[in-house]
């Protein structure tokens, strides 16, 4: 479905509900960053890796998000 | 067309289409459905460059670790002799650099242990207690096992660094220092 199907207003819920996706996924990696942290300083480097690949998922995941919003536009 | 759709009709100020305006006016716009379709949009945007941030922490830790392992064996350095130190008597000295407190117990004729002497909890010095099994932080009351090092009451949730010893010669020299996981 291409974007200039969407009403203006329907841009919007839509935009808000990737939004509230968007944020999960920040809070998410947020953790991650915290845990990978606290292992760390622990000298527990099991997870570091793991870890750092989730964090990237997270991003494309993101992204792909973002592009679809600025798809909504074209 | 609803009364929500007839707002998409607002009409930019040089009378030319939406599309034709330059791109300042289209980050903002004059109308408030607009404006607030383009707040979330730039949010989310924000949100992904926080979590891009996220993964370049990340990757720091990953490349901080991996420094840290690939650095040299550290120096053997001999601390004391054997009998210098009695049986429960206590030592504290330098290990690896200056400025790096280290705690040595002899625990009984030929075994001797050693900690880094900062508290795992918010580096205050451990004192032992060898009479009660314990190396004791007392900013906090933590306790730590005198054995094995692994924190026993109190505020700390890691083992203390453990430094690696041996004993040549009755002489006792530290070879390393063993970070250990919870």
């Amino acid at each position: 479905m291409t974007g200039a199907r969407f009403a203006r207003h329907q841009r919007k819920t839509i935009v808000s509900g990737i939004l509230s996706f968007v944020v999960t996924l920040v809070i998410l990696q947020l953790w991650l960053l915290t845990a990978t942290m606290n292992a760390y300083l622990g000298a527990d480097d099991s997870i570091l890796l793991p870890a750092a690949l989730a964090s990237v998922v997270c991003l494309l995941l993101n992204l792909g998000l973002l592009r679809y919003v600025y798809g909504l536009e074209s | 067309m609803d009364d929500r759709d007839s707002q998409a009709t607002t009409i930019p100020p040089d009378g030319r289409s939406t599309a034709e305006q330059p791109r300042w006016r289209q980050d903002f716009p004059i109308d408030w459905p607009e404006d607030e379709y383009i707040a979330r949009r730039d949010f989310t945007k924000f949100m992904v460059l926080t979590s891009f941030a996220f993964v370049v922490g990340q990757w720091w830790i990953v490349a901080e670790n991996f420094i840290r392992r690939r650095k040299a064996r550290l120096p053997v350095r001999e601390i004391a002799r054997l009998d210098d130190i009695p049986v429960g008597g206590s030592l504290v000295f330098d290990y690896p650099e200056a400025h790096q407190p280290a705690v040595l117990v002899r625990l009984d004729e030929s075994r001797c242990i050693a900690y880094g002497q900062k508290c795992t909890h918010l580096s205050c010095p451990v004192i032992p207690r060898v009479d009660s099994g314990r190396l004791r932080c007392p900013c906090h009351e933590g306790s730590f096992d005198l054995t094995t090092g692994r924190p026993l009451s109190g505020p700390p949730r890691r083992p203390l660094t453990r430094i690696t010893l041996e004993i040549r010669e009755r002489r006792i020299y530290a070879t390393g220092v063993e970070e250990r996981q919870v």
